[in-house]
């Protein structure tokens, strides 16, 4: 993939926290225009990629470029310029409890734009129809389902029409149902506002169902990448153990630990 | 013996450190371009928030705090035949230390205490992480105008407070005890000296106001995001406010009585 086709490429990315190394020397390109979801067992760091991606952690070592541009070595400011090219829907939502839908939707653009009330408002009624949650434009959040609240992240998300869009594991918790609205939201905003988008997620049938690429992490770094339909006939341990979602293999299902007689016998 | 040693080392590198980034983080927050337009309704809110709703235990508390005044005042003076003397004791007690020090302690309790797990709740749901993603730097449109809400509101407070506990004061001394209207008015009238007495509280109020918001959102910004983290950084609200209030009142106290 030449540089040209990537908005965001890590090269060599190490990141350690509280003495425990997350990555250690991890490669990766996002290309523009695709869904690519990086996937792996809880643990792996997947949210905290996201987090590195929008330069809220700084790396130990190693470089995130988007769009060419190194996101750690930009000022406050240039940042801020980079992140307003950037959407993030957060696992939890991370709606503003204090605001109603409209005032979230809005908030970005009454932030970073000029536009005229009335204006804002039917841009806010764009994104919210898109969602389908127009009809709870007035409602508290507070008084949204979880689902709902996911949309109306997304809806805010997306208000900037940003370049690239990261969704921080958007089905956990989630009913069939809006498990199933989310999943088609993702991928016709994907595809109609032409954004590059990064999902993380461990939700290995959904993920697949729309990604056009997939990124398998764990211990720190890329175990395995590729074509969704590629990926389930890969036959590594690793791959095969996460992707058909067996208790145990090369993951080990008992965290490192002496031997139970050793631990009953000790004092 | 080493192990505490060094033990004792850390602590004292940790408290230095956080010492710094308070430092910082004030900074930060107040040193930056006016906003006036985008600031100005937060403040607004925020005065109502940490203001108005904190209004009824100030006043609640400044009548108590002045008719217990007047009743200890009047059974002291009394034995020196000097109960004309009640309204002098009264309005110097208020208006020098009681008013400042006790508004200070109950605005820690009440607003401190409400912007901390405010703040820090919204660190532990990602409302603020969130707001960074959006290029939104929430140390101005989170902290900034809550800080300076609470550094407008306690002096407002203060003032209202000392009003109230002096009126206090009147109603037991003169409509209760019987001490002469005029002599309780007159004698506060001549001895309360504007900019010693009265500025100078205001003054002490002002620093408060400073010390105990600032402690307030540091807390809530800097608190971990979880339930414990949030429960902890609250009590630290309360008792870092306090105890610096105190310490803070003693200061100012020696350089405005010309000690140090």
């Amino acid at each position: 993939m030449s540089d040209n086709q990537c908005l965001v490429e890590i090269k060599d990315l190490s990141f350690s926290r509280g003495g425990r190394k997350i990555f250690d020397g991890l490669n990766l390109k996002i290309s523009k225009g695709k869904l690519t979801a990086v996937m792996g067992p809880s643990g792996t760091g997947k949210t905290t990629l996201l987090m590195l991606i929008g330069g809220e952690l700084y790396p130990d070592s190693g470089q995130i470029l988007f769009d060419g541009v190194d996101v750690h070595k930009q000022s406050r400011k240039e940042l801020y310029q980079l992140r307003k090219r950037m959407g993030l829907m957060f696992q939890t939502g991370a709606l503003f409890t204090d605001m109603n839908v409209f005032d979230n939707v809005a908030f970005p653009l009454r932030e970073h734009t000029d536009l005229s009330e009335e204006m804002i408002r039917d841009l806010v009624l764009i994104k919210l129809e898109a969602v389908g949650l127009r009809g709870a434009i007035n409602l508290n959040i507070g008084e949204l389902s979880g689902g709902m609240a996911r949309r109306v992240s997304l809806a805010r998300s997306v208000a900037l029409d940003p370049e690239l869009m990261m969704y921080d594991e958007p089905f956990t918790g989630q009913d069939p149902i809006t498990m199933g609205v989310i999943v088609k939201l993702i991928k016709q905003l994907n595809d109609s506002l032409k954004l590059t988008s990064v999902l993380v997620s461990h939700d290995v049938s959904e993920t697949a169902s729309i990604a056009d690429y997939i990124y398998l992490l764990s211990q720190g770094k890329v175990i395995g990448e590729g074509a969704p339909d590629a990926l389930f006939k890969d036959d590594t341990p690793e791959i095969k153990q996460f992707i058909h979602g067996l208790p145990d293999g090369a993951v080990p299902f008992h965290f490192p630990s002496p031997t139970l007689q050793e631990d009953l016998l000790s004092d | 013996m080493i192990n505490q040693i060094a033990s004792l080392g850390r602590t004292g590198i940790e408290t230095c450190r956080q010492i710094g980034v308070s430092g910082i983080f004030l900074f930060r927050t107040l040193v930056r371009m006016p906003q006036i337009r985008k600031t100005l309704p937060l403040l607004i809110q925020q005065m109502y928030a940490v203001g108005i709703l904190s209004l009824l235990i100030i006043g609640v508390s400044g009548l108590f705090v002045g008719m217990v005044l007047a009743l200890q005042g009047d059974h002291i003076l009394s034995q020196f035949g000097s109960e004309d003397q009640l309204g002098q004791l009264v309005a110097l007690s208020v208006t020098r230390e009681l008013g400042p020090v006790l508004a200070a302690l109950l605005f820690a309790g009440r607003a401190g205490t409400s912007l901390t797990a405010e703040i820090g709740l919204m660190r532990a749901t990602d409302q603020l992480n969130s707001m960074e993603m959006m290029a939104v730097d929430p140390l101005l449109r989170v902290i900034r105008p809550r800080l300076v809400a609470g550094i407008i509101a306690l002096p407002l407070l203060v003032l209202i407070f000392n009003v109230i506990a002096i009126y206090g004061s009147a109603l037991i001394g003169v409509n209760w005890l019987g001490i002469s209207s005029g002599s309780f008015w007159g004698n506060m009238q001549a001895s309360v000296d504007f900019r010693t007495d009265v500025v100078n509280g205001i003054v002490k109020s002002i620093v408060f106001g400073v010390a105990v918001t600032w402690i307030a959102v540091y807390q809530g910004f800097y608190s971990k995001p979880n339930a414990a983290g949030i429960g902890r950084a609250t009590t630290n609200t309360v008792i870092y406010g306090s105890l610096l209030v105190l310490a803070l009142d003693f200061v100012l106290t020696a350089m405005m009585l010309g000690e140090w």
